[in-house]
């Protein structure tokens, strides 16, 4: 007997599983992360010195230690505490924290990008401070960085695989498991880098888009 | 009608207004000039509560604008300002650009507030550019915007803060035509500007700044024509 199977039609709805997974944790994070960094990019915006000092040493923490080590060090920290988490709540928890920690700096870039002249000027028509905030600030200076708001998220999309490393069943873990059964890597390895490169680029297209429209 | 009394104004050691002493009434244009540095701007600043004061006191229509007290969002709604830049909002059309505040300030309905935008808008010549973004407009199409914007809150009292400075030489004449404009509906306005020969065709009263202080004021003829202080001789002789 033959111990290991080859791929067959069997084998989409797990495929699909996995994808949906994917897709699923890595809009988790990117709305998660998003919202969350535009508010540390507001507060890093406004905010004096001694605070950015500690906001931003905490964001760099969280920028420059590989993403996988933190995703290891929280679930065997949670679950060693008596908090054992689901894979998908722990994944999506670092996940969003490490998106927020890269959206902060380009949402401050954002707010720091409309001039103190423009919000005079909103002022001096009468608006409130936060009417300047929510009619003016955001959304201009939100324009000015959505760019680097894409690759950010493109990144996130990429940097999902590695929620794999703590059991979740995302497409990269999909694909080891049918690895380890089918025997054939390089043809599923091609496939998942395929599947990546298929949702990001046209995401990216779309941006360049975008981008072009809102130049004016 | 503004009342400005004994106004002092300090940003850190630099003292920039050493109080100044002025009265607008209703339906005056008075005109401000002055070499740079000379603290005009900063008297706009703190008449619209932009600038804090140290001292003195500024009074529009009978309410003391640095009081605590005073509402300053509801006060900028009854002085329209417009700066050196045009800052135009460059996410909005035309249209939006100049409905915006009256619907977030004034709580209008987008239909009341547009219908008021686009009036003025056609006042200042502008009608055609509705849908437009201003990013694709003239420094002085954009300029225009920034004065109907600012009337489309419906203000008693305008300040035009160097509005031609930025503009092209070629751009100049149709802002200077709509402030013209402007003069001729009545409306009370406080120009800072450059323009002497503007200034002595449109305003009621000329105001000299030297250094934080109103050096000589009076009617254009006084002022720009036979100037007392040698001061104002010296600075229009080399402005004019």
């Amino acid at each position: 007997m033959n111990l290991f199977t080859p791929l067959s039609w069997s084998d989409t709805g797990f495929i699909l599983t996995g994808i949906w997974n994917t897709v699923f944790i890595s809009v988790v994070a990117i709305v998660i992360g998003s919202i969350l960094g535009l508010l540390i990019g507001f507060v890093r915006a406004e905010s004096s010195k001694s605070l950015n000092i500690i906001l931003g040493g905490f964001l760099d923490i969280l920028r420059s230690v590989p993403l996988i080590i933190q995703l290891i060090l929280f679930s065997t920290f949670i679950g060693a505490m008596g908090y054992p988490l689901d894979p998908f709540v722990a994944g999506s928890i670092i996940l969003s924290l490490y998106t927020m920690a890269f959206m902060g700096e380009v949402f401050r870039s954002g707010f720091n990008s409309v001039p103190i002249a423009m919000i005079k000027a909103s002022r001096s028509l009468g608006m409130t401070y936060w009417q300047t905030v929510r009619y003016v600030r955001i959304p201009i200076g939100m324009r000015a960085v959505f760019p680097s708001w894409l690759g950010v998220a493109l990144s996130v999309i990429k940097d999902s695989a590695l929620v794999s490393v703590i059991g979740y069943m995302e497409l990269l873990r999909t694909a080891e498991q049918l690895i380890s059964r089918t025997q054939q890597p390089l043809m599923i390895l091609l496939g998942v880098g395929l599947f990546y490169f298929v949702i990001s680029y046209p995401l990216s297209r779309y941006g360049k888009h975008v981008e072009r429209k809102m130049e004016i | 009608m503004i009342e400005i009394k004994g106004v002092h104004k300090s940003f850190g050691d630099l003292q920039v207004l050493k109080g100044i002493d002025l009265e607008v009434n209703s339906g005056e244009v008075v005109s401000i000039i002055g070499a740079s540095g000379s603290g005009k701007s900063t008297l706009l600043y703190c008449i619209n509560a932009i600038e804090t004061i140290n001292s003195g006191k500024i009074i529009v229509d009978g309410v003391d604008v640095h009081n605590k007290k005073t509402d300053k969002n509801k006060l900028r709604q009854n002085l329209g300002m417009v700066f050196q830049q045009w800052n135009s909002f460059p996410h909005l059309t035309v249209l939006e650009n100049a409905a915006l505040a009256p619907r977030i300030v004034k709580g209008f309905t987008k239909k009341e507030a547009e219908e008021i935008a686009s009036k003025e808008l056609n006042h200042v010549g502008l009608g055609d550019k509705l849908g437009e973004y201003p990013t694709r407009m003239s420094g002085g199409q954009q300029q225009r915007l920034a004065i109907a914007r600012a009337l489309a809150m419906e203000p008693a009292y305008m300040l035009f803060d160097e509005v031609t400075s930025a503009l092209d030489p070629e751009l100049v004449g149709e802002v200077l035509d709509t402030l013209r404009l402007l003069r001729d509906d009545g409306m009370t306005m406080i120009c800072v500007t450059h323009e002497i020969s503007f200034a002595k065709e449109v305003s009621d009263k000329v105001a000299f700044f030297h250094e934080g202080q109103i050096e000589e004021m009076g009617s254009p003829d006084q002022v720009l024509d036979n100037p007392q202080r040698e001061r104002t001789q010296q600075f229009l002789s080399k402005v004019l």
